[in-house]
């Protein structure tokens, strides 16, 4: 049934403006509303009530709150890739087009097909899947509990829309701008200091918009229109809407998520922005959050039309909808009646005003009583009829008598909670007042104050005092101090109240609705021992809700504090966490993604590859040519062609990302002594040694060559991907433990370009390149250094091989790679030089037995363990020494680097094959590095076997993908094991 | 996200640094001398402290120097940021 809007439309209606219609869609059906309206008000005007079906027991649901608070309505917004799940319909702002659906319900909210979970109710309580659907096996029910789970649906696109990040820093940082957040903003900025105002709702007010209540003689809405636009003539001073603060982090660190263009604006625009998110650092922060209405726990409060009598209230002064034409109010507090008054003012007929309380307050019945609205004391309201929407409730009165009272809407106060999250997560502690039966703030750890409803000043004098004071301090803490006047408010009524956490009656009585948690549930819990809060919340889910339990924790709380007897205080509240309300994922993402996501690295001859048509990969954060692919190839026949190459003729490697690093000063030679396993200031210039780095456990870290280039100057080579880690190592060295060694380290990876010529034919590519120094093997000897020209660019050559082949690792000014590949390329042709990629690399070092630090180690690797104790240094101290001697690290039996040669030549040992342990034990070793040798023509593979450099000659079994195969057990290494074409 | 004062730039985010885990631990040596229960305890024993704890940052993304903080394990309140080779003054206790 649709009903022209207009219909339960009395008032006005401060955010919507009647003049701009809007067309939205709500379970297929089409329906109006207006410019301002939320998709809750907007169905709530059309007569809607059943909006949702509840998580467990799928009950019928209406709207309980009119903002963040709200359980029962969430929707599915949108469709396709920007569809989002779990919106809160009061806070889906309705544009033409917009589609939605409600969550948790098939085919529709009103005829729900999983209503049948409704009589499965008493299996279904609390902890149920530690009791229920256990025989004959857990597994057998869990695919289909865990598709009747859940709420919305995630888009299975990739999300279309653009999410951004911005940095903040300000003085005073205002969140929430009620007559609190206002007050405070116009005190904090008036002195000049910088202040950032900021609103989760659509414009600022908050409580204020729609009320006449003087403030300066001014209606309060006028009054902060008023304020809003002297905010905005304060030139340090900015105001955010729709932005919702989140987190509150360490040294006053404050999340936003601010709500920038809606789904319609981001399909039809590339850089509109959906949400934004502020990460803001604050000298000051003012905390204004207002407070939330609590429900009353009764027999049937989930009822459609049951509802917050605060939000009954809001939705008459925000948007001139009647929640129910003949409303029945429930209440602990005074603040109850006023939803009364304004309902009876705007044509409702009040069916009557039950207070809880011994004495309803006199005066509030008296004025009621004129109007005809009767007052009922010492009643609670025990049950409510109506599945689909209220149609009456019982009441009963202290003599026990019952009796139902006609109406279509419960409007229920259990009293206020303040918003009290950002200041927990802030570090503050809290403390219950027993007077206004609610946690306050109480001891602040951070540099905040909180005013107005949040620290339990609930009267607007209070809030705009509190809010005036606290602008006025952090302006002066910030060296602003400004001197405006306080606001004055007409005094207003204390608040009064008194505690009812459950109403003890027959009937399911919702304490979280968003989880289908009952006061039974938390009767449950304490008959079955979890009773601390903690227990409490994790046993019934309580409060894990994505509303996470904003009107269900304290009134749990409280049920529990009587079933136990201690007092609420004592009992506690469980961790305040960010974020506030759901954030969707993709904000703190924001533009970190897709090739922005982790950026790669392109090394100084990137173009070549690319022209020679390279296959790139990411290795290590560097684009590097896994291989050049000729057409047709596989990735296989590349690998093995390049590798042949580099055997026969010449190859050409870019090893640009190779650590490099000057280490400089009359101590670098005592320096990379303790740095390294194995002496190195031995090293005379113009000499190449090979290194290992420990780290203090004695394990392998990094390893590569060290070049002596004069006295008090050494190249001190890594591993790419050692490139920074190894030079903040030396730094950390030298800056904490040795601190009085001379010495100076200079990164300088990314200084040089480096080329790798390398084969038979490497010589002569050099020669015919033009290098200006003698490269004859005599005069330029394995491990050893020059510098020079090649072609005509300057360069530093070491000759060290990781291919087993006579090579050349050319160094120059990486800006000159470029000019260097174009003169060895050009003087390799007719001398069959071909570019090589990673591939065919590892496979060269591999058929050598070559170490590869990461791949051939892990984090227990030691030098003896891979066959280099006879480097390591005999007398001095080095890093990682005294762990050597630990006796972990003398066992014989411990995982040692070995070659596996297969019985079968051609069978694949791919890495992480696994040795199988004759008695059943499982594994004693593994494969680490494996490859297909075309100059050996047999798979070569290294690994680690348990006391393998004792086995040599064994046949061990290791398990593949193409079944056992056997292997006999070598030391590692297969191709020129004397090193002759190494030294050639 | 701590704002931490280092000693060269000033106060810069928590992302800027690196923790480098309790400071004021002297490297044993010479090795020959330490015994295995030293030698153990410099590797894995450290402080777990409730309040005050001393401990090693380097402005990683900004200066690249490495400097001590004070820092309370509960509040996260930094007492003070101090020299390497310092020994710093904030007490367990101090406000």
């Amino acid at each position: 049934m649709s009903s022209t809007p207009q219909d339960q439309r009395p008032a006005e209606g401060a955010l919507i403006d009647r003049s701009r219609p809007v067309t939205f869609q709500f379970e297929g059906r089409t329906y109006r509303g207006f410019h301002g309206d939320t998709l809750a008000s907007a169905l709530l005007a059309n007569g809607v009530r059943v909006l949702g079906r509840s998580f467990k027991y799928h009950r019928p649901r209406g709207l309980l709150g009119v903002g963040v608070e709200e359980p029962n309505v969430l929707v599915q917004s949108g469709t396709g890739a920007r569809s989002t799940p779990n919106v809160r319909a009061t806070e889906a702002e309705i544009f033409d087009g917009l589609i939605a659906q409600p969550v948790n319900c098939w085919p529709s909210a009103r005829f729900d097909v999983l209503a049948l979970n409704g009589l499965a109710a008493p299996f279904l309580a609390a902890g149920f899947y530690y009791k229920t659907f256990m025989w004959p096996r857990w597994m057998l029910f869990e695919p289909w509990i865990r598709k009747a789970a859940g709420l919305g649906r995630a888009a299975s696109e990739a999300d279309p829309d653009r999410y951004e990040t911005r940095y903040d820093h300000c003085d005073v940082l205002v969140i929430g701008s009620g007559p609190a957040g206002l007050a405070a903003a116009r005190a904090a900025g008036q002195g000049g200091a910088r202040v950032l105002l900021v609103e989760q709702d659509v414009r600022p007010g908050c409580s204020l918009l729609g009320e006449t209540t003087l403030i300066d003689g001014l209606p309060a809405s006028a009054w902060a229109a008023k304020v809003v636009s002297e905010l905005h003539g304060l030139a340090e001073t900015r105001i955010l809407t729709r932005t919702t603060a989140i987190g509150y982090y360490d040294h006053n660190f404050v999340v936003l998520a601010e709500k920038v263009a809606d789904e319609a604006l981001c399909a039809k625009s590339d850089t509109a922005v959906r949400l934004r998110l502020w990460q803001v650092r604050a000298k000051r922060v003012v905390l204004a959050t207002g407070a939330l209405e609590r429900p009353l726990a009764f027999p049937g409060n989930d009822r459609p039309g049951v509802m917050l009598a605060s939000a009954a209230r809001q939705y008459l002064a925000r948007y001139g909808v009647l929640a129910g034409r003949r409303p029945l109010i429930f209440t602990n507090n005074d603040d109850a009646y006023e939803t009364a008054l304004r309902m009876k003012e705007a044509g409702a007929d009040v069916r009557a005003v039950v207070d809880a309380r011994n004495a309803a307050p006199a005066d509030l019945t008296a004025s009621l009583a004129q109007l005809g609205i009767r007052v009922i004391s010492s009643g609670e309201v025990v049950s409510v009829r109506g599945a689909s929407g209220v149609t009456a409730a019982q009441v009963r009165t202290p003599d026990g008598r019952r009796s139902w009272i006609d109406c279509d809407l419960v409007a229920m106060s259990g009293g206020f909670n303040p918003a009290v999250h950002l200041f927990s997560q802030s570090g503050g502690k809290l403390r219950f007042d027993e007077a206004l039966t609610c946690f306050v703030p109480d001891v602040s750890v951070q540099a905040e104050r909180s005013a107005g409803a949040c620290t339990g000043g609930f009267s607007l004098g209070e809030a705009l005092d509190q809010g005036h004071v606290a602008g006025l301090a952090a302006a002066a803490d910030v060296g602003c101090p400004s001197h405006v006047s306080p606001p004055a408010a007409a005094s207003h009524r204390a608040y009064a109240v008194q505690a009812v956490w459950q109403v003890q009656a027959e009937g399911k009585a919702f304490v979280d609705f968003q989880n289908d948690v009952t006061a039974d549930d938390v009767r449950l819990a304490h008959e079955e021992s979890f009773a601390s809060v903690e227990h409490l919340k994790r046993y019934t889910t309580l409060g894990m809700a994505p509303d996470q339990g904003k009107t269900s924790n304290v009134n749990a709380i409280g049920i529990m504090a009587a079933l136990t007897g201690r007092g609420v205080g004592e009992t506690g509240t469980t961790t305040y966490r960010p974020p506030f309300t759901p954030t969707p994922l993709a904000a703190f993402g924001g533009l970190d993604r897709d090739g922005l996501f982790r950026p790669l690295r392109t090394m100084p001859c990137h173009a070549e590859h690319e022209r020679l048509g390279a296959h790139f990969e990411d290795y290590g954060g560097w684009a590097r040519p896994s291989g050049y692919p000729l057409p047709g190839e596989s990735r296989q026949q590349t690998e093995t062609r390049e590798a042949r190459v580099v055997r026969e003729q010449c190859g050409l490697f870019e090893g640009s990302p190779l650590g490099k690093m000057e280490v400089v000063g009359p101590d670098a030679g005592v320096f990379l002594d303790r740095i390294y396993a194995n002496t190195v200031s031995t090293l005379k210039p113009g000499h190449v040694r090979y290194g290992l780095m420990l780290n203090e456990l004695g394990v392998i870290i990094d390893d590569g060559v060290v070049v002596r280039l004069a006295e008090d100057r050494f190249l001190v080579c890594t591993t790419s991907g050692g490139a920074g880690r190894i030079a903040a190592w030396l730094e950390e060295w030298l800056q904490c433990e040795w601190v009085d060694l001379r010495v100076i380290v200079a990164p300088v990876t990314t200084a040089w370009g480096v080329l790798t010529l390398t084969g038979p034919r490497a010589r002569d590519v050099l020669m015919r390149a033009g290098a200006d120094f003698d490269v004859s093997p005599e005069a330029f000897p394995h491990m050893s250094f020059r510098e020079g020209r090649v072609g005509s660019t300057e360069a530093r050559v070491l000759r060290v091989s990781y291919t087993g082949e006579v090579s050349y690792e050319i160094n120059v000014r990486a800006s000159e790679t470029s000019k260097l590949w174009a003169s060895i390329y050009e003087a390799g042709q007719g001398q069959g030089l071909q570019p090589v990629g990673i591939d065919a690399w590892d496979l060269l070092r591999t058929e050598k037995g070559y170490l590869h630090v990461g791949a051939d180690t892990d984090g227990t690797t030691t030098p003896f363990d891979v066959g280099f104790g006879h480097v390591l240094k005999k007398k001095s101290d080095f890093v990682g020494r005294r762990s050597l001697t630990l006796p972990e690290n003398q066992r014989p039996d411990r995982l040692q680097l070995v070659g596996f040669e297969p019985r079968d030549p051609q069978a694949p040992l791919p890495s992480g094959s696994h040795v199988r342990a004759p008695d059943g034990r499982g594994s004693m070793g593994y494969v680490t590095s494996s490859a297909m040798s075309p100059v050996l023509g047999r798979t070569v593979a290294i690994g680690m076997l348990e006391g393998g450099a004792a086995r040599h000659g064994e046949t061990v079994s290791l398990v593949t993908p193409t079944g056992p195969q056997a292997a006999k057990v070598t030391a590692p290494g297969a191709y020129d094991l004397r090193g002759e074409r190494l030294n050639g | 996200m701590l704002l931490i004062s280092c000693p060269w730039c000033g106060a810069r985010a928590e992302s800027e640094f690196r923790c480098g885990g309790q400071s004021h631990i002297a490297r044993p040596g010479p090795p020959e001398t330490v015994s295995d229960a030293e030698w153990s305890a410099y590797l894995f024993e450290r402080l777990n402290p409730k309040g005050l704890h001393r401990e090693r940052w380097v402005h990683a993304y900004g200066c690249g120097r490495w400097f001590n903080v004070a820092r309370d394990t509960v509040t996260h309140q930094i007492l003070e940021t101090y020299l390497m080779t310092e020994a710093g003054q904030a007490q367990a206790d101090q406000p």
